[in-house]
């Protein structure tokens, strides 16, 4: 094993003669010519631009419920045109076999039978919905709306990381941090050719309701259904209803009319064709799923069944972020499409299986681990980066219930120059492309939404944890 | 639009109008305090007693004292109806509302919110009051311009319209009410010194006093005063003004909907019924039977525009 400080990290501006890499040529050529005092102003006026249209989030356990910005970086995350045609096929490959998946296990579980995924990790999945065996969502659609997670260690070495299925956030970010750069650095936009990312919320809005139900008459209407306002990502719902020109509903706006859901308007109930949902499934409808749930509308289950409403992500779809079942995604991939997965998965030991276990003890202090079910980075360990204390307390509660953990060896994330007071210093990144399936195909924005560990060596990207995001250029051919 | 959206627009403004209003009683109360200590515990009680406030004063406080009053009204988290927490409750209302504000005006709500947070922090210091009280002014103009400048003239600016001239109508007549016994021709004193402070105070709590200048001249009576504010539609803060608005923008929802409803009808009755005239009819029937009826009928319509456009089931 290489000693810590000897990793070579791969830095996705410079290669490691000090050259700039190709798809950093104009950036770094403008960027030379500019003064860092200015850039830093720029920035400056980025937060507060951020803070005045309000894109905050709330941090759960934070005290009060503070509202707090994510840093944002003004260096763009730059992917050249060869690579982006690369990483896209990868992920139009994987979203298919997704939805295939999920199609499959909720009627005739051929890849069960046929022994590719065990049994169990489905039928003891808490993510996996019975109520939906044999229904069939309107246009045979389960993922709407999925958001890839890719991590990059090398020129050409891409891994998928994650699948986020169930409500994959972080789209408003990708929107409002490009908004942000054309109204710091317009001429920028002049030199380098850019693919456009605005047109995601009229594609999501011609994606959902090319989803419309068979009780839909007309032009469907589309509205967002949103936890409220205290809820963490409610800046991103609103974002997105507002520019799909849609409504923004919570439960309490809603209720089952005439076979229908309909939201209350100051004029009477009018029916939605397709709800948008950013609530989990447990609290869609009290009546079939959690009763204590006032998040959700009652008797939405059987609108669902008989065909009077499209759910968007279909219920049920949560089971394929499960971090026990990515590890069968080369599988899956190759169970329905027939072909080998374009995207490599990051190696991974399920902790269910004894001699994984035994093998992830041994190594814990250079592994991560993470809960099966856990998301935004809460619950894992970090082995390189943890305490021998935090290591122990780790591995009493991976011993105490092993099928809750996965565990990856430590990547060495590739790192992606930021502005600091000191001038540019490497930092290390993901990428969260975001994927728009109907029956009319898939739609990918070009980029997404890179997150950047803003602490010097630090792996961790999620907000929650301390992360930033940056702009993600996608570069025209 | 949504009955929640519409009532978050129609709140909004309600907040908003309502600290603008506040932190005018405070510029009022503030200003007798300086000038006339001796009556200083009697003006701020009759401060807290508009704002509605004064039982929830009174269960943390012995005195009426200048500090505490204003950081009570300006601040005290035992106070739900301080300054902050309103203006808070008008950005949460923007927040829930937000799909159905312009870029313009959310932003002058939210830095609005912001300036306020910071600015109050920690109590505020005598002579900073009168700027922070003008900032909070400030501020609340700003959202006005935004509001009139680049909201679509729909049903949710209707809403908001309405929200507005509600929420002023039920203050001028609470300051009214809370003085009327200045006002009443009876008592002896009229005409002497303290009388005029006390009438001044009330012009200056509805930033009126130089309006009314301009129109009465220097005699200022209980009559005149009671006039401008009740009856005279020119100034923006009269009740005959508040109730003009609200029914123009119930009547303009009701002619975009093309149905009529029960609270556009109230609000008609309220302009032909109670701001009739001429003020000396009103005196005659008793001004605190007449502000008391007004608060009524004004509450009445508020209960019934929320049921009309179902701002809850």
């Amino acid at each position: 094993m290489e000693r810590a400080g000897f990793i070579r990290f791969f830095d996705e501006m410079t290669n490691q003669e000090g050259g700039i890499r190709a798809p950093y040529r104009e950036y770094c050529q403008w960027f030379d010519g500019e003064d860092a005092a200015r850039i830093a102003q720029k920035a400056k006026q980025a937060e507060a631009f951020f803070r005045t249209i309000g894109i905050t989030f709330n941090v759960y356990g934070a005290e009060g419920g503070d509202e707090r910005l994510i840093p944002f970086d003004v260096v763009p995350r730059i992917i050249a045109a060869g690579e982006w045609r690369r990483l896209s096929r990868g992920i139009e490959q994987r979203v298919r076999a997704l939805n295939a998946f999920l199609h499959d296990i909720y009627h005739r579980q051929e890849i069960l039978r046929a022994g590719r995924v065990p049994t169990e990790l489905i039928a003891r999945n808490d993510a996996f919905l019975p109520m939906m065996m044999g229904m069939d969502p309107p246009g045979g659609v389960y993922t709407h709306i999925s958001g890839i997670d890719i991590v990059r260690t090398g020129p050409d070495e891409f891994y998928v990381l994650e699948d986020n299925a169930r409500t994959p956030s972080g789209v408003s970010y990708m929107l409002e941090n490009r908004e942000t750069m054309l109204q710091m650095f317009p001429e920028l936009f002049a030199k380098v050719p850019v693919r456009e990312v605005g047109d995601y919320p009229i594609n999501l809005l011609k994606s959902l309701s090319a989803c419309a139900p068979p009780m839909c008459g007309g032009t469907p209407t589309v509205a967002v259904l949103t936890p409220g306002i205290h809820n963490s990502a409610y800046f991103e719902h609103s974002f997105l209803a507002d520019q799909m020109g849609a409504e923004l509903v919570e439960g309490h706006d809603l209720r089952v009319v005439g076979g229908r859901i309909a939201m209350r308007t100051t004029r009477g109930y009018r029916p939605i064709d397709v709800l948008y949902r950013r609530v989990d499934d447990d609290f869609l409808d009290p009546l079939n799923f959690r009763s204590d749930s006032l998040l959700g509308v009652p008797g939405i289950w059987d609108v669902y069944r008989a065909g009077g409403i499209t759910i968007a992500n279909a219920p049920g779809t949560g089971i394929a972020d499960d971090k026990a079942l990515y590890s069968y995604m080369p599988d899956i991939i190759e169970f329905y499409t027939g072909e080998k997965a374009l995207l490599p998965n990051v190696p991974t030991w399920r902790c269910s299986e004894p001699e994984h276990l035994r093998e992830v003890l041994d190594r814990l202090p250079e592994l991560v681990v993470k809960e099966v079910h856990g998301s935004g980075g809460y619950g894992m360990l970090v082995g390189p980066a943890a305490s021998k204390k935090e290591i122990a307390a780790f591995r009493a509660k991976l011993e105490a219930n092993p099928r809750n953990y996965i565990a990856q060896p430590t990547l060495s994330l590739s790192t992606v120059p930021i502005f600091t007071k000191k001038g540019l210093a490497p930092r290390h990144v993901d990428l969260r492309p975001f994927v728009l399936m109907s029956p009319q195909g898939i739609t990918i924005t070009p980029g997404g939404l890179t997150r950047v560990a803003m602490t010097k060596g630090s792996l961790v990207v999620n907000s929650s944890q301390g992360g930033g995001t940056k702009d993600t250029w996608v570069l025209e051919d | 639009m949504l009955g929640k959206t519409a009532g978050s627009l129609f709140w909004m403004a309600r907040y908003l109008e309502r600290s603008e209003n506040n932190a005018r009683l405070i510029d009022a109360g503030f200003r007798i305090a300086l000038t006339r200590s001796a009556t200083a515990p009697a003006e701020w009680k009759s401060v807290l007693e508009t704002a509605g406030v004064v039982d929830a004063y009174k269960a943390a406080n012995a005195e009426f004292t200048s500090a505490r009053v204003v950081d009570f009204l300006l601040r005290d988290p035992a106070n739900p109806s301080s300054i902050l927490s309103i203006v808070k409750q008008a950005r949460d209302n923007a927040r829930t509302a937000r799909t159905h504000l312009t870029r313009e005006m959310w932003e002058a709500v939210n830095t609005g919110w912001m300036t306020l947070v910071a600015l109050l922090k920690r109590p505020v210091r005598e002579d900073d009051l009168p700027d922070v009280l003008a900032t909070i002014r400030r501020q609340n103009s700003q959202v006005r311009g935004a509001l009139t400048g680049t909201m679509l003239r729909n049903d949710g600016f209707d809403f908001a319209e309405l929200g507005t001239f509600l929420e002023r109508a039920d203050n001028t007549a609470r300051i009214l009410d809370v003085k009327y016994y200045l006002l009443l021709p009876s008592v002896a004193h009229i005409g002497s010194s303290i009388d005029n402070v006390q009438w001044e105070t009330i012009l200056r709590s509805v930033s009126a006093l130089r309006a009314y200048r301009w129109l009465y001249g220097a005699e200022i009576s209980a009559l005149k005063i009671a006039e401008f504010l009740i009856l005279y539609a020119q100034m923006p803060r009269s009740l005959a003004f508040c109730c003009e608005r609200m029914a123009e923008h119930l009547g303009r929802i009701q002619h975009l909907y093309g149905e009529e409803t029960e609270a556009g009808r109230m609000a008609t009755a309220l302009c032909s019924n109670r701001l009739a005239g001429p003020i000396q009819s009103i005196f005659d029937g008793g001004l605190h039977e007449y502000l008391r009826g007004f608060l009524t009928a004004n509450a009445a319509l508020a209960r019934q525009v929320e049921l009309d456009y179902r701002f809850v089931e």
